[in-house]
């Protein structure tokens, strides 16, 4: 029987999703996700999570909720680090036993640790772990890894060209146009989790598309230009997410072809309170580009978000067309 | 150069210590307070945990005492404690505290520049007194850390109610004016005497409480609102086995010299929380099964609001509650807690102990009242 893994649609779905897919099917499991995040989902996890947790990990427990009667496995790994010398967050590194000791009646949870904190080797030790489950052929499991790696690099290739990654996990490949004239260029800086998932953040990336906004985000600078921008903080950041937002930061400061930065936070996101008000410092002391934070929680009052995105375009395109006006009449 | 240092709990007088026997001057912020709050809570990031807070007032406040330099230690994460450092000194430089800051961590980039702030604060690089600096202030941290312990052991047992507060707080602002490792170290123990020859009640046996959670707000009495010394008047003895002086022996000197760990409570958190996850989550979860298997009577777990590793080990809680039997009462700290909230809870958890011990040993048919 072909065993059902499922994998929740939040958290490091966003930035991981094709490289578990094509790795599972590489291996001959049937890949399940969990729907949309909905009004049902959220709160679900709100109702069953913690009540200090941030929003998106109470999110994460909603999509497990609505999973863990529909699979054989849950596939939440232990997300250490996934980079040299960095971390994600400490409820990355706890997730599982987090979901575990929260939810009763769960399938058998895939858990293992994937830390390339010391080594980025390590992937194929945490990729053996996981394909044993399902084959002792090590060399299946490294070529499905290989494949999964290759995915996974087109995917961030895809983004880097500038598409987002909603666009590209909903396959709505048609709203990637070319730049147009008279576009405004924003900057939308925030977890992947929160800046791609339609629910949480009320539509953002649509609000702004029709407001004909090209957005940009992080994902779309070269890491190598985000690494030599980083180099040049003090200490150096531990946080993967960190160093990407304040070197990217650093790097958009100094572009003039941007017309405003919006930074996304998840109410309780302890790496967002820091990394958000070092932009911040970044952004400000850098010059007159316009910035708004955005908070995320789970209410939902939407008309409030519209004003304050409405208000933030608004501004911008005053200002790109009165701002060199002086009238006559003094 | 005149270096400041922020407060958590008794560490002043750690870094005291440290900094007489160096011959460094320096200047101690004044105690936690709530002005100390309100300067932080203006100027660090709205949802930034309560000890960055706190302790942007402290520098603040010793910065218009004249202290230029702040001593810090660091950390390479997850926990957002690592990054203080550099948080700090933008806050500061933007609203005009020209502080320099000084960490005392090692990492791959900044090897030259801790080694000139050694050479800096111990004016030379003399290995025979910075060693015997280190064992010195080792010694008086292992020390104060057993006087706090013995208060623990004696408050709920005092005949004369009051009597360990008031030779506790006189301890505490005398060792203000008490210079040098030697003559602190005499102090403390002086102090020991004297809180042994209190008159103790030898027959009463306290309720027993484990106080878990995150390092500064457990360790650090204003921000608790001095749990340790409200419990212990109220008849309770309570334990913390996160301390100052175990923070610098095993993760600092022990880690340093690849020396053998003390890690019972890694073992214990096993079932539980599979890794370091950063933070004292880890400490958390594993002390509270330790206390659990210790028959003490409850667990209060403390933290600020918004810690990352402390709200992965509240959501494994419930778990070990249930498990072990054991009451566990989770308190969150912010700048925004009231007082009378806190005690009200509080009071109400060691009255939930009292009636289960009660049950437990007058039997459950002999009880007068309930259903």
């Amino acid at each position: 029987m072909i065993k059902k893994i499922g994998i929740p649609r939040a958290l490091s779905y966003y930035q991981f999703y094709p490289l578990y897919k094509t790795f599972f099917e590489e291996l001959g499991a049937e890949v399940v996700v969990s729907d949309a995040t909905s009004r049902k989902i959220l709160d679900q996890g709100v109702k069953i999570c913690v009540d200090e947790a941030c929003l998106p990990v109470k999110l994460f427990h909603g999509h497990v909720m609505y999973l863990k009667d529909k699979v054989d496995y849950l596939f939440i790994p232990r997300l250490t680090s996934i980079s040299e010398n960095e971390y994600i967050c400490p409820k990355f590194g706890g997730l599982p036993d987090m979901v575990r000791n929260t939810i009763d009646g769960l399938p058998e949870i895939i858990d293992v640790e994937i830390n390339l904190r010391k080594r980025s080797k390590n992937i194929y030790k945490s990729a053996f772990e996981i394909g044993g489950i399902f084959t002792n052929n090590k060399k299946k499991i490294r070529a499905a890894l290989n494949k999964a790696m290759k995915i996974y690099r087109d995917y961030c290739t895809h983004m880097q060209e500038g598409a987002l990654a909603s666009d590209i996990l909903d396959k709505k490949f048609a709203v990637i146009r070319k730049q147009e004239k008279d576009m405004l260029n924003i900057v939308l800086i925030g977890h992947a989790y929160n800046i791609y998932d339609k629910f949480i953040n009320m539509d953002t990336v649509n609000k702004l598309r029709k407001e004909n906004v090209n957005i940009i985000t992080i994902d779309m600078i070269d890491d190598d230009v985000i690494n030599a921008n980083a180099e040049e903080l003090h200490k150096s950041m531990f946080w993967y997410f960190g160093r990407k937002a304040v070197g990217g930061v650093m790097d958009i400061i100094k572009r003039e072809d941007i017309d405003g930065i919006i930074y996304m936070m998840a109410f309780g996101c302890g790496v967002d309170s820091f990394i958000c008000d070092m932009v911040q410092r970044r952004v400000r002391s850098a010059g007159n580009i316009p910035f708004i934070t955005i908070t995320l929680d789970e209410h939902s009052g939407e008309a409030g978000m519209d004003t304050r995105l409405e208000a933030f375009i608004d501004m911008i395109k005053w200002r790109k067309k009165d701002e060199s006006y002086i009238p006559a009449h003094g | 150069m005149k270096v400041t240092f922020p407060h958590m709990g008794n560490t002043y007088i750690v870094a005291k210590a440290m900094l007489d026997d160096l011959g460094v001057d320096y200047i101690i912020p004044q105690f936690n307070n709530k002005k100390a709050l309100e300067l932080g809570t203006r100027y660090a990031p709205e949802l930034a945990c309560l000890p960055l807070k706190i302790n942007l007032g402290n520098f603040i406040q010793a910065y218009e005492k004249g202290a230029d330099t702040i001593l810090i230690t660091g950390g390479c994460g997850p926990c957002r404690f690592g990054y203080y450092c550099e948080m700090h000194k933008e806050i500061l430089r933007d609203i005009g505290y020209d502080m320099n800051v000084i960490t005392l961590e090692i990492t791959k980039k900044n090897k030259r520049e801790l080694i000139e702030n050694i050479k800096c604060l111990a004016s030379g690089l003399n290995p025979y007194r910075i060693t015997r600096t280190i064992i010195n202030t080792t010694e008086v941290a292992k020390m104060v850390d057993n006087l706090e312990k013995m208060t623990y052991k004696v408050r709920p047992r005092e005949i004369n109610k009051g009597e360990t507060d008031r030779i506790y707080k006189v301890f505490r602002s005398k060792v203000l004016n008490t210079n040098g490792s030697e003559n602190i170290k005499k102090l403390i123990k002086d102090t020991g005497k004297k809180l042994l020859e209190i008159k103790k009640d030898e027959h009463f046996k306290p309720l027993k409480i484990g106080i878990v959670g995150e390092i500064y707000t457990t360790i650090d009495s204003y921000s608790s609102f001095n749990i340790d010394i409200k419990l212990g008047n109220m008849g309770v003895e309570v334990d913390r086995k996160v301390t100052v002086s175990g923070w610098i022996i095993e993760h600092m000197i022990k880690k340093a010299l690849h020396l053998k760990r003390d890690l019972r409570y890694v073992d214990a958190a096993k079932p539980y929380l599979g890794a370091m996850i950063g933070g004292h989550a880890q400490e958390t979860v594993g002390n509270t099964v330790l206390y659990a298997k210790d028959d003490y009577d409850g667990i209060i777990q403390i933290y600020p609001l918004t810690c990352m590793p402390e709200i992965v080990a509240q959501s494994i809680l419930p778990n070990i509650e249930k498990d072990y039997g054991i009451p566990i009462l989770t308190l969150i700290i912010d700048e925004m807690t009231g007082e009378a909230g806190y005690m009200t809870r509080l009071e109400a958890f060691v009255d939930l102990l009292e009636k289960r011990r009660e049950r437990k040993t007058v039997g459950e048919e002999n009880l007068l009242y309930g259903n």
